[in-house]
């Protein structure tokens, strides 16, 4: 088991990768009632067409299926596991996103049992026909929940409009009609595919001792049988560098508008040390440009073209990337001209000063703190940051080292008007 | 071991509540004004702290007062309006960076208490007036915030229902304000409401890190003084006991129907069998475990959620859930069905010890963050009573299954609201 101290931070991060492949971190928090763990695949709704183990041929697999999986899981021969969980008083969750699902628990005793229960469900699968259809009734109310919700409309709306081919742009569960395909045996060709320890990542994080857990690990993995897995073969079709659509305007049962204007990144092959940085960079950008401090806030504000649900965000996992801008507005046409002026006026060099990149740096220092005090955020964010060869404890130095020039890289390297794109919610006439 | 431990002194108008804890790199203040929830100030109280963070004497516009936040290594600061049973609560927060994780000595937690202080104390006011451009906008955005429960169904369904039960209650009122009376507030109506709220409002500020107990203290004598006050206390309203259960069916453009039935608990937070009572919510619909999840979703595949929630306060329950249009007989009858076992004691002893731990554990997390240990202990400042988190969990513990079946059948259905997609209508 390695060591490694953050003085700054004064925090302790433990770690070993097992034999058959499985990292293991642990974080001892001090003083905290919680242990909160997540058990982590590095599959996503992005993941639909890869070669399965032992086969010759790519299979394509229907949308939905990651995230009906986990579903899945969750249900044994002998029932359900978060009966389990909360017999041992803890609450148990599971997600998946576009890169990763993830199965976690938390709670304030019995963590090594919970821990064990947490390890065993995931890796011990059980589906039938039977389970898998009762399934499509409850993740069909889920789907028409977010057909509802407007906000949601938009994010994916607007994440369509960007990528013609990527698999980011499919809803991550799916529709009704797609997940109506699965069936039983595709859940265990996803499952065989994925689930492999070299895969995945286990985050423990809570007042607990790193020997005592870390042993209990290893002896629950060393009691399973692994076969070398042979490495992930998944498949992308060629992705243009433009927007697919500019824009997309929604007719929905809402009062006040809605509007995001989107920017599809141009780096999306980067990993590790150039990710952060370039992440980084940008993250502090759209501060830069459209935080509360900024002028371009203020004058958005004063104008009456946004209001307190204004937000800006970048994302970027392997394979695509993107920034998005907006919120509710009374004039989505003027918001959409108005931001994207600003974007553009952006990318000039000497836009910036260095008084307020070094204000906007502490700004964000501050926030990373702030962030450091939430189990969830740690094991989240080191998990994401990890299947993306990077280190949430780089964060601080990575902010530190960043200058001007950095930041008017990354704004010239996004910015360009054939990768915008609009989307728009509007009330139904 | 003392799950939270709190050191509380009267100061000059208000309460000093510091909670120290090493478990944090930031440290957190807490201000809350408390008064009675009424309609002819709901709104006004609304949009005050709005104003109040939006810029001051010394930060006349929000960009500057924003700036100096991000120079202070991104303070946060961030308001918050909540019902607590009657009465209408303000919370605004300031967040800082502990120094001792930064390679630069600024002390921040004194500075942090002289922003609050300058928020607070020293609103942007010319001429016994707010600032008219302040006000405005913020009157705008409050509009399009009231507005926006429309367009979130979940949000919508539920404030409809409560609309709907508690008709002529001032619980009925919407946390954000009526929209109608926005434009009726001037600068000059307001910054005299800011006045009254200053002078008449209980007082309660909050302190959460690793802070010195002295300092503290210290800071806060300096920093915020107010008159003496006896704080309002609002009527209890018990609520109508209703002869028959309201129905009512709202039709809408929407594909998924949101079923929210509303009970009377006839229980609140400092009462004996309140500890009953959370345990009954819990075995009935809090958890994933509980007797809504398992029979509506699991047996039934109705719904994606189902799940009950107390306002502790108030003395109600809500059940809500997302279900098809077509379902909606189906899922209240499995609901009601639900109830009656539990007044029936048709639960397991192991049911109910599960509940009692998962309760357990839900409040240990909730303490593991600031704003959680500022929520749980206002609960006495709200109830008057004096309740600490080891004897809540104490006398949870405690409670028998004939305790919680007694409490169930406290429990009266009083609404069922339905808003439903308008293919079901046809």
């Amino acid at each position: 088991m390695e060591k490694i101290t953050f003085d700054q931070l004064q925090e302790e991060l433990y770690y070993e990768s097992l034999e058959n492949g499985l990292d293991v971190y642990i974080l001892p928090k001090k003083g905290f009632n919680k242990t909160y763990a997540t058990f982590t695949t590095k599959y996503g709704s992005i993941d639909n067409h890869f070669l399965p183990p032992g086969k010759g041929e790519f299979v394509k697999v229907p949308d939905g299926i990651a995230h009906f999986l986990e579903h899945k899981l969750f249900e044994k021969e002998d029932g359900d596991v978060f009966q389990q969980f909360s017999k041992q008083g803890a609450s148990a969750n599971a997600f998946t996103s576009f890169t990763r699902t993830a199965y976690l628990f938390s709670s304030t005793s019995n963590v090594e049992l919970n821990l064990e229960t947490l390890i065993d469900f995931v890796q011990d699968p059980y589906f039938t026909e039977k389970t898998v259809e009762k399934e499509k009734g409850i993740i069909g109310q889920e789907i028409t929940m977010y057909d509802d919700n407007p906000d949601w409309r938009l994010y994916f709306g607007l994440i369509e409009n960007m990528y013609k081919n990527h698999p980011v742009k499919i809803d991550i569960a799916g529709t009704i009609e797609s997940i109506s395909h699965i069936t039983k045996d595709m859940l265990y060709e996803c499952y065989e595919t994925f689930y492999h320890p070299s895969n995945m990542l286990l985050f423990i994080v809570g007042p607990v001792n790193p020997d005592q857990i870390m042993s209990q690990v290893r002896n629950n993995q060393s009691k399973k049988n692994y076969k070398e897995l042979p490495e992930i073969k998944r498949q992308f079709e060629e992705e243009p560098a433009e927007a697919a659509e500019k824009k997309k305007v929604l007719e929905m049962n809402v009062q006040t508008s809605k509007c995001l204007v989107g920017i599809k990144s141009s780096n999306a092959n980067q990993s590790g040390k150039e990710m952060l940085k370039n992440e980084l960079s940008l993250n502090v950008l759209l501060d830069i440009l459209f935080g509360k401090s900024s002028e371009h806030y203020s004058s958005l504000y004063n104008a009456g073209l946004i209001d307190d649900t204004f937000s800006f965000d970048y994302t970027q996992e392997e394979g695509f990337g993107f920034a998005m801008v907006g919120g509710d507005t009374n004039d989505p046409d003027r918001l959409a001209e108005t931001l994207k002026k600003m974007l553009l006026d952006a990318r000039e060099k000497g836009a910036i000063s260095q008084e307020t990149l070094d204000r906007t740096k502490k700004k964000k220092i501050g926030a990373f703190l702030r962030a450091v005090n939430s189990p969830e955020y740690i094991a989240n964010q080191f998990t994401r940051y990890a299947f993306n060869e990077m280190d949430l404890f780089d964060v601080v130095p990575t902010l530190e080292s960043i200058t001007l020039e950095d930041v008017e890289n990354a704004a010239g390297n996004l910015i360009s008007e054939e990768r915008f794109t609009v989307c728009q919610v509007v009330p139904k006439k | 071991m003392a799950v939270i431990s709190e050191s509380v002194k009267a100061m000059n108008g208000y309460k000093l509540h510091v909670v120290k804890t090493e478990k944090y790199k930031t440290n957190t203040l807490v201000w809350k004004m408390k008064a009675p929830l009424e309609k002819d100030t709901v709104t006004l109280r609304s949009l005050l702290p709005h104003v109040l963070q939006s810029s001051s004497s010394s930060y006349p516009a929000t960009g500057k007062l924003r700036s100096y936040l991000d120079e202070l290594y991104g303070a946060t600061l961030f308001v918050d309006l909540a019902k607590k049973g009657e009465y209408h609560v303000i919370t605004i927060s300031v967040e800082i960076a502990n120094e001792q994780f930064l390679s630069d000595p600024t002390p921040l937690l004194k500075k942090a208490f002289q922003f609050l202080s300058e928020i607070l104390t020293k609103p942007n006011v010319q001429g016994g007036a707010f600032d008219q451009d302040t006000v405005e906008k913020e009157k705008r955005t409050l509009k399009q915030r009231i507005q926006s429960v429309y367009d979130d169904k979940m949000r919508y369904s539920n404030f409809r229902l409560v609309q709907e039960m508690c008709k002529d209650e001032p619980y009925a009122l919407h946390v954000n304000g009526e929209k109608e009376d926005v434009d009726k507030i001037t600068p000059d109506s307001l910054y005299e409401y800011y006045q009254q709220a200053m002078a008449q409002d209980e007082l309660d500020l909050y302190v959460i890190g690793d802070v010195d107990e002295a300092d503290a203290e210290s800071y806060a004598g300096e920093l915020l003084s107010f008159e003496e006050r006896t704080p309002q206390t609002a009527p209890a309203s018990a609520g109508r006991a209703k002869e028959s259960v309201n129905e009512v069916r709202e039709e809408q453009d929407v594909k998924q129907g949101k079923l929210n039935i509303g009970y009377r608990t006839n229980v609140v937070y400092g009462d004996p069998d309140y500890y009953a009572l959370q345990v009954f919510n819990g075995i009935f619909g809090g958890f994933s475990h509980s007797k809504l999840f398992l029979n509506v979703r699991e047996k039934a595949s109705l719904a994606y959620y189902v799940a009950s929630r107390l306002e502790s306060h108030k003395g109600l329950m809500m059940v809500m859930s997302g279900i098809d249009n077509s379902n909606y007989d189906q899922a209240v009858n499995i609901i009601k069905e639900q109830l009656e076992a539990m007044k029936n004691g048709d639960f397991t002893e192991q049911e109910m010890e599960q509940t009692k731990a998962v309760i357990k554990n839900q409040l240990l997390e909730t303490v593991d963050t600031a704003r959680g240990i500022v929520e749980v202990l206002y609960h006495n400042v709200v109830s008057g009573k004096e309740i600490t988190l080891q004897t809540w969990m104490d006398e949870m513990d405690k409670v028998t299954k004939e305790e919680i079946a007694e409490t169930a059948k406290k429990v009266s259905l009083d609404t069922v609201y339905f808003l439903t997609g308008k293919e079901a209508g046809k």
